[in-house]
């Protein structure tokens, strides 16, 4: 069980019934749970996916897409079934919001599913989490079994004459699944390899039919836009950003912590206040501002407002909300090296910009941190990390890519600090050559 | 008539393009003549956009698009070749030599390979990488596919092609990122069909043929396109070949020249089953039997004993008193001219061949109707195929190929009649199941409620293996009648089976079957026998009873295939050509070393009745074609080769030069005798001329020989032929090959038997043809 | 091969939520795993054929998820986490501590059969960094002597 923090600055929406107990369904009734989605029965399939759009609710799962908008795009009729899938795969480095979801609230993310289910005309939806969150999967079983008890689920939804299915699903390790076409097809029992877009999954989804793949926090902010309204969650945020934001803080911060803020608070004062500055009287080096693959922010470029927009001015990204905070005791260089790790590990393999790219980024990137680099180097890990961006099958390519560039760009000096033979300035002698060889 | 597609108008680097609503940008780009590279795309199988090479601008869309995955819609502007996009390309090659061993000198793809020629189109001369490469040692997946990891580029052409295209599924990908690997089936080797399929359609070297891999460089070869010597199929297949000892080796069989009636496809027998022609075995000069043993002899030797043993037995006993047996796998005009040898010559009608099926009966169903009989590409886009027995995955693959991929790629309606569960069971969309034996009383008894849905079908192209035999042929050939747009296709099994039947390889049957007792259409041979002569049983019945003297075997095995007891024959003169001493040749006076398929020219035709070129590839220069040999025996035997074959001056046939608007073929006919050796009209020996004679006198084979030259398949008319004739069906007996064997010649294919012995560690004995 | 009748209830309870059967291979593969340790020849062969789909088609999918595996573990996995979050609040430390206490690397078994060990991408503990997972648990803001107390437990556990 993960620890919980507070701060006076948080405005407690998706996290307001965390540590209350809502795991128990009565609980969870007792704290307005299923209210919204009653209300919804009665609203027009249109009202439902307005409401959601003007809320300016957007993805929280990192790609921050207006989420009525998306729900806007399931044709009305289809011959096949239409399906809400949520992504519960959390596995972004950095972020672990859906975990306190699951593990505090998980009927809200029912609901939410319920609700997107009623905006779309689906009958039924099913929640995937990762593997590796066994003991959410049995909280969020149980939620699912007991609300299937109370006839929340199931035939006649409320007494509707409405049904609604919804079912719990697990993955076996894999980020790549973390993408919405790669997750269809693990859900379908398949390699958690992407699809082809166009068709997009809002046209053509799993097993053939419509289907609406949303992040676990979005699902469970639709609950409380349908009661406390669209206008009410919009001016949470700053314009077109609506609502908060789950902010896991880590890294290098004396108080790290899953904090709900509103979208658009201040950087600066999200490392500094809440998460209660650096410690050791370091300072600070670099801020991943919303997960691994978002570009790294250095200290001149904090003080501004997270949200989608206001990131993507200053040429980085929101992404999923995990802020990691990297003090000057941290080697660049290494730190690339691990990121790099990563997406090399986690590359499905598809296509050849993000297989080869990381393997080869990668592969360079130990031998340099190691003392191996030559000159050539610096601009060749740039020069690859711009030929997978954008070229690639799925987004991973981009994530493996815009960090490593924001890096060599803006630490170009401590690689060339590592240049010819000599030994990593940030480590202490002997322990560079045990670093990641896993295969 | 479905409308035609809406056309969708586009523009690609300035050029305008049209092309029907829902084409791939890829295709459409290719009919204005601009390629767009990809490893990955391969018309007809799936989707991937995996190896990112098709990368191509697309007006407003804020990244390259694959031209791979992006349907075009009307307006499309596309830049193909920009800085931005070599740039793109380069990248991707790039990135692929990083892993890639680079062991091009001794890589058998070296030179055909589509890595080498992108890394020269898009210049990724520099050498970024310098870390060490991923390396995996080569596995052996089965006896004749070899797999390189490190040159693999993860393109999914083989898994693609193993299962939606040969529906065998037993490649996959294990692992993800840089540790994915193509793996087979079963862990470390492979259990499939060995089609070799994964092989050729390899961009590289990832996949290479245990029968090719390392004999050769691709430039030292010659390919030749010509027609398969196995099953009925008729599949086109490319054979490498290079110069030997001994005359021409072939060294490869493949299916680079999709042009063929097979487009993609080849089985394990034409990839690889070339290899009988160098078997140990071969014969390679003419025996004769000398105080009860045979003895090697020259061949004027051994032509001037057969001629002078036939003309003394003819002159003595009559035509009668000597037999001829044909064969299923030579040409047609070889078949065409051991018919005539016999009736001209002998002066006799016992003449047969190895029967797999009741074509006589078929053209006696089709005699003066139209349009009544399907061509193999006919079977790729019918919109529903009925099969009555047989199982075409092992016996007739291609055909099988043709039904499976029409049911995939345009969902046509499959309707299967059989007794067993064969495979292709998989793709149909009904299935009546029929006891062993029992085809004949279900096609006759009009088919149950199958007919029914059979009735609401256009276009039906009805199959039938040699289970349906007489009148069952009659009955589905008066169904096919009221189907709109029916046609048929009667399975026979060797690689010019159908040509033997059509070519009056029969005792009573006359080329284009007319009976012997109508030689209207051949009245210029002269004066034939009019009775029907007797077929093989009981030809050997005769032998064994003392009347039948003389026996002329031409590419043909009875003795083992019937069980003929050997005291059967010997006290017959035995002339057995063949390429190897068979259970009939080990008892012949005379065996003379015969070229095979591979090794001569020609026309077969195939099961469905599509006539295609077969072309000189390999040579055993101490061997010669049964075409050569019959004309040698009738020049030794006295009689005026001029009456038998047209050449040289006074020559019957026009040569192809007096067709009026076909009359341009001349310069192709005699381009082509050039190319290969012959004089142009004045050799004796040139099949060419005499294929000339039965366009001529053969109805419904006067086929374009310009298309016919070009290597392209012409159907052939059955039903203009002759009325046919009422077969005894026990002189019907398929050749019950799989895929892996193929009578005698897969008895003498080390490839097919390595094969078969890896699955089945006693391997079953075939004799037959 | 026989499963736990936990398995089984649940397996046949779960084909009933998707329109295909093998929609449920994923997570019936882990819960196998859960049971016989590994998937082992026997495993593969028995879902491939329940689920009617080839073996081969089954190991494609088992060797791209990386928390299932074909060989046999320990029974406690240990699963450091090194990636960005952990590394930065001693992540590696904690795996070089493990490497040294159990005598095993990377994808290492003890001899005893009692751990093994993993070195883990992202398990989402990051602001409770550094965190492990031994078999499914999670251990956060850890310290090597905070995880020598969970190894030895675990030890304790096993040996009982």
């Amino acid at each position: 069980m993960a620890d919980l923090v507070s701060h006076p600055d948080e405005v407690r929406v998706v996290s307001k019934r965390f540590g209350q107990g809502a795991t128990s369904i009565d609980r969870y009734l007792a704290l307005d749970g299923y209210k919204a989605v009653q209300k919804a029965l009665g609203m027009q399939q249109d009202a439902i996916i307005n409401e959601v759009k003007n809320s300016g609710l957007r993805g929280r799962g990192g790609a921050g897409f207006n989420t009525g908008l998306k729900w806007s795009f399931v044709p009305k009729t289809s011959a096949k079934p239409k399906y809400i899938l949520c992504n519960g795969d959390e596995s972004e480095p950095g972020t672990c919001k859906d975990r306190l979801i699951f593990e505090h609230d998980p009927h809200a993310v029912i609901e939410g599913v319920m609700i997107a289910g009623l905006a779309v005309g689906a009958a039924s939806g099913y929640i995937y989490i990762r593997g590796e969150y066994r003991y959410l999967s049995e909280i969020m079983q149980k939620a699912i079994a007991d609300a299937y008890a109370k006839g929340f689920l199931g035939k006649n939804i409320f007494g509707s004459g409405r049904d609604f299915e919804v079912y719990w699903h697990g993955g076996a390790g894999a980020y790549e699944v973390g993408e919405e076409s790669a997750l269809m097809e693990s859900l379908e029992g398949k390699r958690g390899v992407p699809r082809i877009r166009p068709p997009f999954p809002a046209v053509v989804g799993l097993w053939g039919g419509p289907t609406v793949i949303n992040n676990a926090e979005t699902l469970a902010s639709v609950p409380h836009i349908i009661l406390g309204g669209a206008e009410w969650f919009a001016n949470l945020g700053t314009p077109k950003n609506g609502g908060t934001r789950l902010f896991c803080l880590n890294g290098h911060l004396n108080k790290p912590g899953v904090y709900e803020l509103p979208m658009g608070y201040n950087l600066k004062k999200m490392i500094y206040d809440v998460g209660g500055g650096i410690p050791n009287g370091r300072k600070l080096k670099a801020v991943v501002p919303g997960g691994s693959s978002c570009p790294l922010l250095t200290e001149s470029e904090i003080d501004v407002p997270m949200d989608f927009d206001s990131l993507m001015k200053i040429g980085s990204m929101l992404g999923s909300g995990g802020l990691v905070v990297v003090d000057d005791s941290t080697c660049m260089v290494k730190f690339a090296l691990r990121i790099m790790k990563f997406y090399q590990h986690e590359s499905c393999g598809w296509c050849i910009p993000c297989r080869e790219g990381t393997d080869w980024l990668k592969k360079t990137l130990i031998r340099f941190h190691q003392g191996g680099g030559i000159k050539k180097d610096i601009d060749n890990i740039q020069y690859l990390s711009e030929n997978m961006l954008g070229r690639t099958f799925c987004p991973l390519g981009d994530a493996a890519a815009l960090p490593t560039i924001s890096i060599v760009k803006k630490f170009r000096k401590e690689f060339e600090d590592h240049l010819e033979g000599r030994p990593c300035p940030f480590e202490k002698a002997g322990t560079v050559e045990r670093l990641p060889v896993f295969a | 008539m479905a409308d035609a597609p809406k056309l969708v108008n586009i523009t690609v680097d300035g050029k305008a393009v049209s092309a029907p609503a829902g084409t791939l940008l890829i295709e459409a780009c290719k009919t204005v003549g601009i390629e767009v590279p990809s490893f990955c795309y391969y018309p007809n199988l799936s989707l991937q956009g995996a190896c990112r090479m098709c990368l191509v601008r697309v007006e407003k869309m804020p990244k390259l698009q694959t031209a791979c995955t992006t349907g075009i819609t009307e307006g499309m502007v596309v830049t193909t070749d920009s800085d931005e996009i070599r740039q793109a390309r380069k990248s991707m090659v790039e990135l692929l030599l990083g892993n890639h061993p680079l062991d091009c000198p001794v890589c058998d793809a070296g030179g055909e390979c589509e890595l080498q020629d992108m890394t020269f189109s898009y210049g990724a001369a520099e050498s970024k990488f310098i870390d060490i490469k991923n390396h995996r040692d080569e596995q052996q997946w089965s006896p004749v596919v070899y797999f390189d990891r490190p040159r693999c580029i993860l393109c999914y052409r083989c898994v693609r092609a193993c299962g939606e295209g040969m529906d065998v599924w037993a490649l996959g990908v294990d692992n993800r990122g840089s540790s994915s690997t193509i793996v087979p089936n079963f862990g470390d080797h492979l259990e499939c069909e060995e089609c070799g399929m994964c092989i050729d359609i390899c961009p590289v070297g990832a996949l290479t043929s245990g029968a090719y891999r390392y004999k050769t460089r691709p430039w030292e070869m010659k390919h030749v396109g010509t027609t398969c010597t196995h099953c009925g199929d008729g599949c086109k297949t490319t054979l490498g070949v290079r110069r030997s000892d001994t005359g021409m080796e072939i060294v490869r069989g493949d299916n680079r020249d999709k042009s063929g009636i097979n487009g993609d496809f080849l089985c394990i027998k034409g990839r690889y089953a070339f290899d009988f022609v160098k078997h140990e075995d071969r014969l390679t000069q003419p025996l004769v039997k000398k105080g009860g043993r045979v003895v090697p002899a020259t061949w004027e030797e051994a032509f001037e004993l057969v001629g002078k043993k036939f003309k003394e037995i003819r002159d003595r006993d009559g035509g009668k008193a000597i037999g001829v047996i044909g064969s299923t796998r030579t040409t047609n005009e070889e078949n065409y001219l051991l018919q005539k040898f016999a009736r001209v010559v002998l002066g006799t009608n016992n003449i047969d061949h190895h029967r797999t099926a009741d074509l006589p009966a078929f053209a006696s169903a089709l005699h003066g109707k139209a349009n009544l009989t399907a061509s193999m590409c006919d079977v790729a886009s019918a919109p529903a195929i009925l099969l009555i027995g047989n199982d075409p995955t092992n016996q007739h693959p291609l055909l099988a190929w043709q039904i499976r991929n029409n049911v995939r790629l345009n969902k046509a309606r499959l309707y299967i009649v059989n007794d067993s569960d064969i495979k292709l069971r998989r793709q149909a969309v009904q299935v009546a199941q029929v006891a062993p034996g029992k085809y004949n009383e279900f096609v006759s008894s009009g088919m149950g409620a199958l007919a029914e849905k059979l009735r609401s079908e256009q276009g039906l192209i009805i199959v039938f293996g040699s289970e349906v035999t007489g009148s069952a042929v009659q009955a589905l050939a008066k169904f096919a009648a009221i189907v709109p747009g029916a046609k048929l296709i009667c399975l026979a099994d060797y690689a010019n089976s159908r040509g033997a039947a059509d070519m009056g390889v029969y005792p009573d049957l006359l080329p284009g079957y007319f009976p012997v007792s109508d030689a209207s259409k051949v009245k210029e041979w002269g004066t034939l026998p009019a009775q029907p002569g007797m077929a093989i049983p009981q030809m050997l019945d005769a032998a064994k009873s003392g009347s039948l003297k003389g026996l002329y075997v031409v590419g043909a095995n009875p003795v083992g295939r019937l069980g003929v007891e050997p005291s059967a024959l010997k006290n017959t003169f035995l002339v057995v050509q063949d390429m190897f001493l068979t259970e009939t040749a080990t008892l012949a006076d005379v065996v003379l070393p015969a070229a095979n398929a591979y090794e001569k020219s020609g026309t077969f035709t195939n099961t469905c009745g599509d006539i295609q070129i077969v072309k000189k590839a390999g040579e055993v220069t101490t061997t010669k074609p049964d075409f050569e040999m019959i004309v040698r025996i009738a020049d030794a035997m006295g009689f005026d080769v001029h009456k038998l074959v047209p050449f040289g001056h006074g020559t019957r046939s026009d040569m192809g030069q007096s067709r009026g608007a076909q009359s341009g073929e001349a310069d192709q006919h005699s381009v082509w005798l050039e190319a290969h050796g012959l004089e142009p009209k004045m050799n004796p020996f040139d099949p060419m001329a005499t294929l000339d004679e039965i366009q001529r006198l053969v109805p419904g084979y006067d086929v374009s020989r310009i298309e016919l030259a070009a290597g392209n398949d012409q159907h052939t008319a059955i039903e203009q032929m002759g009325p046919g004739a009422t077969q005894d069906p026990s002189l019907i007996a398929p050749a019950n090959n799989n895929l892996f064997t193929s009578g005698t010649l897969g008895r003498y294919s080390n490839t097919l038997n390595s094969v078969i012995e890896n699955k089945n560690p006693e391997p079953t004995a075939v004799a037959s043809d | 091969m026989k499963f736990s009748d936990q398995f089984e209830a649940r397996l046949a309870e779960m084909v009933t939520h998707y329109p295909t059967k093998r929609s449920v291979l994923v997570p019936t593969l882990l819960f196998a795993q859960d049971e016989v340790g590994f998937l082992s020849d026997e495993v593969i062969s028995e879902i491939a054929g329940r689920l009617e789909l080839t073996e081969l088609d089954v190991r494609n999918v088992i060797s791209y998820y990386s928390m299932l595996t074909t060989k046999p573990r320990g029974k406690f996995n240990v699963q450091v986490c090194t990636n960005i979050a952990c590394l930065l609040r001693g992540g590696e430390e904690l795996m070089d501590h493990c490497e040294k206490k159990l005598g095993v690397g990377h994808k290492g078994t003890t001899p005893d059969g009692m751990f093994s060990l993993e070195e883990v991408e992202c398990i989402g503990a990051c602001s409770w960094a550094p965190a492990i997972q031994v078999n499914y648990d999670f251990h956060e803001n850890l310290t090597t002597e905070k995880l020598d107390k969970v190894l030895d437990e675990y030890k304790k556990k096993g040996t009982q």
